[in-house]
């Protein structure tokens, strides 16, 4: 099954696209991070996939084919909005109450003492609370509904390390506890190497690059030797990282198991320097057979370069 | 057909299922019990206001109703303070206003409060759905006021029974129409439905500009433009007015226009114009002079009359008044539905 599929879904906010010709399918039973530079699309994307936003082309579905935003849909799905908006005069018991009453399925226990764990008195007005505290309110509201689809739109980017820490953990342990799948936009790099087993890459409105984390850094090397004989690997080079020096820094496509030019070494890559990388060069792409766009099959081949 | 395809149908079965709509009650009540107390003390403190000045009037009333004889200077007296007493809350002229502040101050936020937190990206993200969490919210909200600003409408109606019921012509409205804009507009169920209209104004208003104080501002505005160009223009064709060249319509008539008519045809002669041709006709009188005939000078309609005018007086008579509460109550309720309607439209067809 799987949580969110798209297929040429594209938004328009007046002249510009700010998201175009998507097409995604993110499976059931993983952390996804959603990575890309601010103005990407993330949120726009993410707006979609729970309904607050109407696409102006194509479709999005959850769950297994539940169209986004009917109340199939936002029954499966919790979503936490960027900035947290919470009704900031309302007690912390008052905002347990008020999700109960909103929803089909909701957990109370869970939320009494996830605040109990957390030091988060009940009565506390939620505009009382530190920011650390009031995403972990909104986290817990959003993981007693019991979804099989949690929505984080960066839920980090406001928080101090130790909170940011905290905030992952309770994600991370609802994905392998409860085995809820997770779709979460950050363009925090660092945090998603421990908690993403799924990379979904935007950029300028168009998926980059989707798969598995494990896939995705399976078949990815990243090549150093000569630039002059940069040439050599050119078959394979996804993205073209030129140093400053005589030294070649190539990302391509292959496995520890492919040979390697004389005079060039082949290291193995992390996942935010995977991301990184494709970052510096939305013309690259890597996306899974069936998804992929004949534009983007295209681009795979295409060597590009970047000046580091 | 499987068991994992079996637990997926049965529970995209419950999928389907909804969360009911009474679970709205809780969550309106705890959201805008602010602006329902709020609009609660405003009303409660003109019923408390007008039940204390009605108790005194009914009192008074008794006391001058079995006045004997009613030509004696003390049965005089107590007439003269029992009409003493009709203005109250000048003459219902106040609560002209009501539904607009109802309408600014509890209406306006429920939705623009969301749009300007961004709490609606919580709200419209939930089990419940967008569009029935905005219908219930609103709905309640505004039929809550309504029946609220009723309960003060029937007090304000219940002060002014005496001078409707009283079969003396000293202690009734022998110079009032029923029709007058503080006696039509507060009595009847005119009042709770400006108080819905003005709520919904308000829903459609928060939606549309999303902040709280220019929806505020706005609500008011537009009230005030739809309740003065109703009582200005569009109450009095609600029923094609009677006609009549008598010169006796009754007090609590409601006078829609007068004119002059020679010879068939209508004089253009009205206000200064009007004013000219009487002292044209009738120089002495308009001088306030004795007239040639009597002693006293004339007044203005008998001196037209004299000449071969006829007075015309367009009127509503106030037996009226029933047909024309449920005139404007209809149309008011269907204004209601479709701001209400309009709010909802945009709620579920917004892009965040």
């Amino acid at each position: 099954m799987n949580v969110v599929e798209a297929t040429g879904l594209g938004k328009r906010y007046g002249r510009t696209w700010a998201l175009h010709d998507c097409s995604l399918a993110i499976p059931a039973g993983h952390v996804t991070a959603l990575v890309g530079p601010n103005g990407a699309g993330k949120t726009t994307l993410l707006n979609l996939a729970v309904g607050l936003t109407m696409p102006s082309t194509g479709v999005v579905t959850v769950l297994g084919g539940r169209p986004a935003g009917s109340s199939a849909a936002l029954n499966g799905i919790a979503f936490v909005a960027q900035d947290m908006p919470l009704y900031k005069n309302l007690s912390v018991a008052d905002m347990l109450h008020l999700t109960r009453n909103l929803n089909l399925r909701f957990d109370q226990a869970y939320g009494e003492t996830r605040f109990a764990e957390l030091g988060i008195p009940l009565k506390r007005k939620a505009g009382r609370l530190s920011g650390g505290q009031q995403a972990q309110l909104a986290l817990t509201l959003a993981l007693a509904r019991r979804p099989r689809l949690l929505v984080l739109d960066e839920p980090v980017a406001m928080l101090d390390p130790v909170a940011r820490h905290d905030f992952m953990a309770t994600v991370l342990s609802a994905a392998t506890e409860d085995g809820i799948s997770v779709l979460l936009s950050s363009h925090v790099l660092t945090e998603l190497e421990r908690v993403a087993d799924y990379l979904v890459l935007l950029s300028d409105g168009q998926v980059q690059v989707a798969g598995a984390v494990d896939d995705l850094l399976a078949s990815h090397r990243m090549l150093t030797g000569p630039a002059a004989e940069a040439e050599k690997c050119s078959q394979r080079v996804v993205v073209h990282v030129r140093s400053a020096g005589a030294q070649a820094r190539l990302l391509i496509r292959g496995t520890a198991h492919d040979s390697v030019p004389q005079g060039w070494e082949s290291h193995p890559v992390g996942l935010e320097e995977l991301a990184l990388t494709y970052l510096r060069e939305p013309a690259a792409a890597a996306l899974p057979g069936p998804a992929r766009s004949g534009q983007a099959r295209e681009l795979d081949r295409h060597k590009t370069e970047v000046t580091q | 057909m499987n068991a994992s395809t079996m637990s997926v149908l049965t529970e995209g079965h419950a999928a389907q299922r909804q969360v009911p709509w009474r679970r709205m009650a809780w969550v309106t009540w705890r959201q805008h019990r602010v602006a329902l107390a709020g609009a609660a003390t405003l009303l409660g403190g003109l019923a408390v206001y007008t039940l204390i000045a009605g108790f005194q009037m009914h009192h008074a009333y008794a006391v001058a109703a079995v006045c004997h004889p009613a030509s004696s200077p003390t049965c005089g007296n107590l007439f003269l303070s029992v009409n003493q007493m009709n203005p109250v809350l000048a003459g219902g002229y106040v609560l002209l206003a009501v539904p607009a502040l109802i309408g600014a101050f509890a209406g306006a936020p429920v939705l623009a409060r969301e749009m300007e937190t961004g709490t609606f990206r919580y709200a419209w993200t939930q089990g419940f759905g967008r569009w029935r969490w905005a219908l219930a919210k609103l709905t309640t909200v505004a039929v809550v006021l309504a029946a609220a600003a009723e309960a003060l409408s029937a007090l304000f109606s219940w002060y002014y029974q005496p001078y409707f019921a009283a079969r003396s012509p000293a202690l009734a409205f022998t110079e009032m129409s029923p029709m007058n804009p503080g006696l039509f507009g507060p009595r009847g169920l005119t009042f709770a439905a400006w108080t819905l209209a003005a709520v919904t104004m308000g829903g459609l208003a928060g939606m549309l500009i999303r902040r709280i104080v220019p929806a505020i501002a706005a609500t008011l505005a537009v009230y005030a433009g739809l309740a003065v160009a109703t009582g200005m223009f569009l109450r009095q064709h609600y029923l094609a007015p009677l006609v009549t060249s008598r010169l006796n319509v009754p007090y609590t008539a409601w006078i829609t226009t007068q004119w002059l008519a020679k010879d068939g045809t209508r004089s253009p002669a009205h206000g200064n114009q009007a004013i000219r041709l009487f002292q044209q006709l009738c120089p002495s009188s308009a001088l306030g002079e004795p007239g040639s005939t009597g002693k006293m000078p004339l007044s203005p309609v008998q001196c037209f009359i004299q000449h071969g005018y006829t007075q015309w007086t367009a009127y509503q008579p106030a037996t009226r008044f029933w047909p024309f509460q449920w005139i404007e109550v209809g149309w008011l309720l269907a204004l209601s539905l479709l701001l209400i309607g309009s709010t909802v439209w945009l709620v579920q067809r917004r892009a965040s």
